[in-house]
């Protein structure tokens, strides 16, 4: 009886937004963000802590969604220099070897994926002289190359910076363009000078163990 | 109106009366009471003068006390009143010879003869037993201890006018002149008395439900009304037959239909009757105020009024205080029982009848006890306004000062083991929520650790409408009885469809009606912690605790599916137990594969 925060509509959607906010009573970008993207009609929208409050991902009915998206959009806030724990919990989830990467692992082959974030620190804190130490773009390795070896193409991600403190007009913006994105898809300009995909198979070799007794369990567990 | 019989222009007159002042009363604030005896002085000889024969008023009127008493029993199971039988005994006796001890020495210490003295002492010590319990029950008091207390006081107050009523006799001018026939009678009557009590007691017993069964078998409601005010008015007949109280004749027969399957019906049949009777008696009381003797000696009047009032307020708060009642409910306690009662008048007509004293002075009595009835809910009401707020701000743990109407976004229906846990969760969070509770155990031990839970029966409508059913968004049906539940259910989707109601279900029999009745938000009452003790099984096993919880995770996601498919099944038992029992194994077969990829991976295996 899990609620279904999904947006009912699926018939001719062909993007899909999971938008994860552990607690979305403070958001002031995402749930917007999360609203024009729920008032598209080409676009599901799966609110994953409210569908998921357990943390008991329904395996088959997310990659039912994923299978029929062209475009993933992952709209969270950037915590901890990474995504939400219940979004890392449904790519360990819903991402499995087989099915989305790997030997027979193609479901996602040829799809899109947008990172569409938000952090607390302003931009200048992403440099080397900043608190953050690093910049921006120094972070985000781990989710591109996670979609990459499912076979996707990681579009250039949409991130707006401070989000606490940026004035109302600079997120009616941020909303506004996000909303013309989710439109125009795939007629963005830049996806022209966009390389294609390199293929990264994962061998069976670098999966959990079959049968052998050397392997051990934490070594076993988990995506490449 | 010449020409209408007198029935029918005085029920006219009574009625346009009540109407007029009750609500107006009540719209300032005043409580019902003072409307009716406000209402009662209007239409009363010193008023418009509309109605002359008060006393015949007063007697009848008197029915409707019978009639609250007879309820009050009916709430009243034998097992409680056994409990109660130490209050009502020994606060009781205290009560009613202090006051009346009190009140003679007063009154003989202004050089008053010690007769006149004794008995306007021992009738000025009774309370009235119409205005504290009405009062108590609009207040909600019954449940607390003060109100446990009062009734207790009251019903001893019952027994003792007999006593008091038989003593008359002795006290007055006409003594001595049939003595001996009063010896031999006396026998005999109590022969009667043990006859009459006994009578009722296993009347009640054995022949009154099989009797009430075949009455409601008819299928008549109106007959069956007519049963259960004809037998209290029998009660009340027999009772008088002995010479015995009627009001505790009628108790007594409440009590023992408690705990009958009727007990509800009666309660409802009867209610009607109840609140019209008590009514018209405390019109009745409004009419008698002789304002004649008021005017003629005022002073004496306002002495006698003040004097008798302080010293029984002063002997109650003192017995309050010994019975360790909460400091905050003493003042109301204290003067609901400080006011004279409806047994006084009797008591006083019967002195003067006997000649214990001349008629003038029993008019004077009657006149105080009147004013004093009069007065009592006045003071109530200063006492809420000027008093109690005072109380309030002391740094004291407050017990419940149950006001009348609740406000709370949340009500909460049945406290037990499931509510608690939900109120006290939402408590911790700072989300005021109105409790109901119908077990009057669970309510004194749940209010002994600081929770503000309300007495009531959430299966009644006017119940929750005063719980705040027609404001409050959420209802959380924690009771556990489903029957109650049940109704609960329909009460609310019939009056207050806009709550939404959170559901406890016993079982899927439950589940399946709550469902039936358009309750989505339900859950059975073990299913999450029968998960958690599974998980610890598997735990306990050597499968690690998270894998466990994933493991219960998806046999509840399953489950709860399972259920819905179920649901549309639920008249039809062959295909019920088709569906369960395809789902059962499908998810054996699911989990008995990934058990066997995992197996394949785990290189050392705990348990297979």
């Amino acid at each position: 009886m899990t609620a279904n925060q999904t947006t009912p509509k699926t018939a001719d959607t062909d993007i899909y937004v999971i938008a994860a906010h552990p607690s979305w009573r403070e958001s002031r970008v995402n749930r917007p963000l999360m609203q024009a993207a729920q008032a598209l009609p080409r676009v599901q929208v799966q609110d994953l802590y409210s569908s998921y409050p357990d943390y008991a991902i329904d395996v088959a009915r997310e990659q039912t969604a994923l299978a029929r998206a062209q475009l993933v959009v992952l709209l969270h806030p950037i915590q901890w220099y990474s995504m939400p724990a219940l979004q890392k919990l449904w790519l360990d989830d819903v991402l499995t070897y087989g099915w989305a990467y790997g030997e027979g692992g193609n479901a996602l082959q040829g799809k899109d994926l947008w990172l569409v974030a938000t952090t607390g620190g302003p931009e200048t804190s992403y440099h080397p002289q900043g608190y953050n130490r690093y910049f921006f773009d120094a972070f985000l390795p781990a989710y591109e190359q996670s979609v990459v070896v499912c076979g996707m193409r990681f579009l250039p991600p949409l991130v707006l910076h401070g989000a606490h403190r940026v004035g109302k007009e600079a997120v009616a913006q941020h909303i506004e363009t996000f909303r013309q994105r989710l439109q125009s898809y795939p007629a963005w300009p830049e996806l022209d000078e966009l390389e294609q995909c390199p293929a990264c198979l994962v061998p069976m070799t670098d999966r959990p163990v079959e049968h052998h007794e050397t392997a051990s369990i934490e070594a076993s567990v988990g995506a490449p | 109106m010449t020409n209408a019989p007198a029935w029918l222009s005085n029920s006219f007159i009574y009625l346009s009366a009540a109407v007029v002042a009750v609500p107006l009363a009540k719209k300032l604030g005043l409580g019902s009471i003072i409307g009716y005896l406000a209402a009662g002085i209007g239409i009363g000889p010193w008023g418009l003068g509309l109605v002359t024969n008060v006393q015949d008023i007063l007697h009848f009127a008197e029915f409707g006390v019978v009639l609250m008493l007879f309820l009050v029993g009916l709430e009243l199971e034998p097992t409680r009143l056994w409990n109660l039988r130490r209050p009502i005994y020994g606060w009781g006796s205290a009560q009613v010879l202090g006051c009346a001890g009190l009140l003679t020495g007063a009154a003989m210490a202004f050089g008053v003869g010690w007769q006149t003295s004794l008995v306007a002492g021992l009738g000025l010590a009774l309370s009235s037993t119409a205005i504290a319990l009405q009062t108590m029950g609009e207040r909600n008091l019954m449940p607390t201890s003060s109100g446990q207390a009062g009734f207790s006081i009251l019903l001893f107050q019952d027994v003792a006018a007999i006593p008091i009523l038989a003593l008359l006799p002795l006290l007055g001018a006409v003594v001595g002149e049939n003595e001996a026939i009063a010896h031999s009678n006396r026998a005999l009557e109590a022969i009667k008395i043990i006859a009459v009590i006994g009578g009722i007691i296993l009347g009640g017993r054995l022949l009154l439900r099989p009797l009430l069964r075949w009455i409601a078998n008819s299928g008549t409601p109106e007959i069956f009304t007519a049963a259960s005010l004809l037998l209290v008015v029998g009660i009340a007949a027999l009772m008088q037959l002995v010479g015995l109280s009627m009001a505790l004749g009628a108790f007594l027969a409440g009590v023992l239909l408690a705990e009958s399957e009727y007990r509800r019906e009666l309660e409802t049949d009867i209610e009607p009757f109840k609140g019209l009777l008590l009514g018209l008696f405390f019109i009745a009381v409004g009419m008698s105020i002789d304002f004649g003797v008021l005017m003629k000696s005022p002073g004496l009047m306002a002495v006698i009024l003040l004097g008798f009032l302080s010293l029984k307020l002063a002997l109650i708060y003192g017995l309050a205080t010994l019975m360790k009642l909460p400091y905050q409910e003493r003042p109301v306690f204290a003067l609901l029982l400080a006011q004279g009662g409806e047994f006084a008048f009797v008591v006083f007509q019967a002195a003067a009848g006997a000649q214990v004293f001349a008629p003038e002075t029993a008019s004077l009595l009657i006149g105080a006890v009147a004013l004093s009835m009069l007065v009592s809910p006045l003071l109530l009401l200063a006492i809420d306004k000027l008093l109690l707020p005072r109380y309030a701000n002391c740094n004291t743990p407050q017990l419940e000062e149950i006001s009348e109407q609740q406000e709370a976004p949340i009500i909460i229906a049945g406290f037990g083991r499931y509510g608690q846990i939900v109120g006290r969760m939402l408590l911790a969070q700072g989300i005021g929520a109105t409790v109901l509770e119908h077990d009057a155990d669970m309510v004194e031990t749940v209010r002994a650790f600081g929770y503000r839970v309300f007495y009531g029966d959430a299966t009644r409508l006017d119940l929750l409408r005063t719980a705040g059913a027609a404001s409050a968004k959420i209802l959380v049906l924690s009771v556990d009885d489903m029957e109650q539940s049940l109704k609960i259910v329909d009460l609310v989707n019939e009056h207050f469809p806009h709550l939404q109601i959170v559901a406890r279900a016993r079982d899927v029999t439950h589940w399946n009606a709550l469902r039936d009745r358009g309750v989505m938000r339900v859950e059975r009452e073990v299913f999450e912690s029968s998960l958690r003790s599974a998980r610890t099984v598997l735990e306990l096993l050597g499968q690690p605790p998270h894998e466990a919880r994933q493991t219960a995770m998806r046999f509840r996601q399953h489950n709860l599916e399972l259920f819905e498919q179920m649901y549309p099944h639920r008249k039809d038992r062959s295909k019920l137990i088709a569906v369960a029992t395809r789902g059962r194994l499908q998810l054996e077969e699911q989990m008995a594969q990934e058990r066997a990829q995992l197996a394949r991976r785990r290189p050392r295996h705990w348990h297979d």
